[in-house]
């Protein structure tokens, strides 16, 4: 989403776009005239009159996961925010049951938070399991 | 699911956010109205309408119309900025 037109969406993927991702970008281009949605995100810088880099991640009930937001010059990590979302699926889809340590990844250890966890994370999680 | 629509010669924008904010509808604001305004983790996303190109389409595209599935909702400065 930025505030350009639909029709500056349109002639940017089919010109540009296009030419880096086969087939065009996937997901829908949206456009916010003057930032209005932008406004209510908290994200619409409006002196510059643009969208600052923001990216929320928002779950199958509409509750906002988490959110980023960058200044423009500096691109986002796209596996970092994919990251994000599986691991917001595996705590959703253990019921709150499991919580995933820094650095998780599908397949690598999660925590069971309980009375028999408190003081001994230690025993079971290491810290050089936080990086890739 | 959203359908296409075809644009007139006006520069189509959706309708944006659902509500004003409280901003908007008081008049004046108090620091509390602000903190009230903003996006907090765990809370309900702002529901909104916008159009959109997709695919070679014109939609319009409803937040709340996601229900069900994880969204990434990006921001970005700008089309043809270099970033």
């Amino acid at each position: 989403m930025s505030v350009d037109s639909i029709f500056v969406h349109k002639i940017w993927n089919d010109n540009e776009l296009s030419k880096m991702v086969k087939g065009g970008v996937p997901f829908p281009m949206l456009s916010d005239a003057g930032g209005k949605i932008g406004s209510v995100y908290g994200i619409y810088d409006a002196d510059a009159g643009v969208e600052t880099r923001g990216r929320f991640i928002i779950d199958p009930d509409g509750i906002v996961q988490g959110y980023e937001v960058l200044t423009p010059p500096v691109g986002r990590n796209v596996s970092e925010s994919l990251r994000q979302v599986q691991a917001f699926q595996h705590v959703r889809a253990s019921k709150g049951t499991e919580a995933t340590p820094s650095g998780w990844r599908p397949g690598k250890k999660t925590l069971k938070p309980g009375p028999d966890l408190v003081g001994r994370v230690w025993e079971v999680w290491k810290t050089s399991e936080a990086f890739d | 699911m959203p359908e296409d629509f075809k644009p007139g010669c006006a520069r189509p924008s959706g309708t944006g956010p659902a509500e004003s904010s409280p901003a908007e509808s008081a008049g004046h604001t108090t620091p509390q109205e602000v903190k009230r305004n903003m996006i907090m983790v765990g809370k309900k996303a702002p529901d909104f309408t916008a159009s959109a190109y997709h695919q070679g389409k014109f939609i319009n595209v409803r937040l709340s119309e996601y229900l069900g599935k994880w969204v990434l909702l990006c921001f970005y400065p700008g089309d043809f900025t270099f970033v």
